[in-house]
């Protein structure tokens, strides 16, 4: 306990300074965004005020487990990727048990990539390691799944039409659905591609800069900034895939019949000219 | 015109056929013999439950009461997919997949492990007037074009039975009496047996050996098209 009040010293007031001129130049954006009837107010200081709390309160919690055991990391990432379920779930509110879809696809996609990441040594098992490399894995895995959902969510309700004339000739679900599939799992992929491509040329991570700030090496700290990308990549690709093949497999009853669809069925679909 | 009505054995039957949906009944408790060779018209006034009625037929949505009889066997024990091959359906607006015509034709038989020929894919497109276009792009037809695809493409299924759903409607006049010949034509010389929708009461004369008027969900009436139809 002593080290840990010791760990609050003067840097926190310095840190909770430097705070204030982020939040003070975010409210003055804010009040340019007012300028042009762009009324963001409410949601910023909310945002700010919770992202604020958030990060406190992380950083109270890894100074208490500094020294934790590996299975406490495992839980702290466990709930981690329960929370990012429950923000994933919200893209698809027809889905049943989506919830569940949305912790299985996340959980899938960091899971093997935390995996993959400890066995080659690119992370030690630390907590104050694991934790914040993890958390940057599920929260990518996060975006990719609710991408994913969202994409073949409105790709199936605007094809509703296509997709049961399909049916009606006796075509199997899976190949009714299979381009929406496809562009699912890329839109969910696309942002990290974009990522991996930059990576370097527009814009230096905060892996890397931390590691720099922190005296290590260059060249390493550039090595080891591809891996965590790369494995975001990875992470990415499983949770996309994963939780919109769980989603196709929702999106029909038993008797092949399209159950995903809006409120009226033929509202969005496209006919032919 | 038409050919007599058949005394053949039933083809399909609905026993207490009802479906409802969030508390409101699309289908209400409706009992219906269709006899091989017999064309039978669903009319109607505009959300009657017509169109409800006939995507229950090959389950495309699924009954909450009654079920389909397909020559006598509950259609619940056929996979969906084969079910479907045996009783296709051509939709109101004519949906085609990207790619060309002679791909859509095929649609159906690729999809159950088939590849049929180029002849039959000739041969289907020449009998709904469309000989020629085997490579044009699906995206590029009219509307009456597109549905004349559409047929084509369900009769490469070879179904026993052919449900209809309004296939005129969404066309323009000529194209829709166009359509409604080549429907009828196909429906003579295959002797097939049918079950259409439509809104229009002079073309289920032109068509239909009986006719059924669905009410709210519920069949009101059916019999011989013109008893049926003799008021209208």
């Amino acid at each position: 306990m002593t080290e840990f009040l010791v760990s609050l010293d003067r840097n926190v007031a310095v840190g909770m300074a430097q705070a204030a001129a982020a939040i003070a130049l975010c409210l003055g954006v804010v009040a340019l965004c007012r300028r042009f009837a762009v009324h963001v107010e409410r949601e910023t200081a909310v945002s700010l005020a919770r992202g604020l709390v958030q990060m406190v309160a992380v950083g109270l919690v890894l100074a208490l487990l500094l020294h934790g055991s590996l299975l406490i990391g495992a839980l702290i990432l466990l709930a981690m990727t329960f929370a990012a379920a429950v923000t994933a779930s919200r893209r698809a509110p027809e889905i049943k048990n989506r919830l569940v879809l949305s912790f299985y696809a996340i959980a899938a996609g960091s899971s093997v990539v935390i995996a993959v990441l400890l066995a080659t040594r690119a992370v030690t098992s630390q907590i104050v390691v694991l934790v914040p490399v993890g958390s940057m894995i599920i929260a990518n895995a996060m975006n990719a799944c609710a991408q994913a959902m969202e994409r073949f969510r409105a790709d199936i309700t605007a094809h509703v039409g296509l997709i049961e004339t399909g049916l009606a000739l006796g075509a199997d679900p899976a190949a009714t659905v299979a381009p929406y599939v496809q562009s699912a799992v890329y839109a969910s992929l696309l942002p990290r591609l974009d990522m991996l491509k930059s990576l370097g040329l527009v814009w230096i991570p905060g892996v890397m800069a931390g590691m720099l700030v922190s005296g290590a090496s260059p060249v390493y700290a550039g090595i080891f900034q591809f891996i965590v990308v790369a494995m975001i990549l990875a992470a990415s690709g499983i949770a996309g895939l994963v939780a919109t093949l769980l989603m196709r497999a929702r999106a029909f009853s038993s008797a092949a019949q399209l159950t995903l669809r809006a409120a009226e069925p033929d509202k969005f679909a496209t006919p032919q000219p | 015109m038409k050919a007599e009505q058949p005394t053949q054995p039933i083809a399909l039957e609905t026993a207490h056929l009802s479906r409802a949906v969030v508390g409101k009944v699309l289908t209400d408790d409706i009992n219906v013999q269709v006899h091989i060779g017999e064309v039978v018209a669903v009319v109607g006034p505009s959300g009657s439950g017509k169109s409800s009625f006939l995507r229950l037929l090959n389950r495309l949505d699924e009954p909450t009461g009654g079920t389909v009889r397909l020559n006598g066997e509950d259609y619940r024990k056929l996979a969906p997919q084969e079910l479907r091959r045996r009783v296709s359906m051509v939709m109101q607006t004519a949906y085609l997949f990207p790619g060309t015509v002679a791909e859509n034709v095929a649609y159906g038989p690729r999809h159950c492990g088939q590849r049929p020929l180029a002849e039959q894919i000739d041969a289907l497109l020449h009998r709904v007037g469309l000989s020629g276009y085997q490579e044009r792009n699906a995206s590029n037809l009219s509307g009456g074009e597109a549905q004349r695809v559409s047929i084509a493409r369900t009769l490469a299924n070879a179904p026993e039975i052919l449900l209809l759903d309004e296939p005129t409607s969404a066309l323009d006049e000529d194209s829709a009496r166009g359509v409604e010949d080549l429907v009828l034509d196909i429906i003579r010389e295959r002797r097939m047996t049918c079950v259409i929708v439509t809104h229009n009461n002079a073309q289920a004369r032109r068509i239909a050996h009986r006719t059924m008027i669905i009410q709210g969900g519920k069949l009101v009436a059916i019999g011989p098209t013109q008893e049926v139809l003799r008021d209208d």
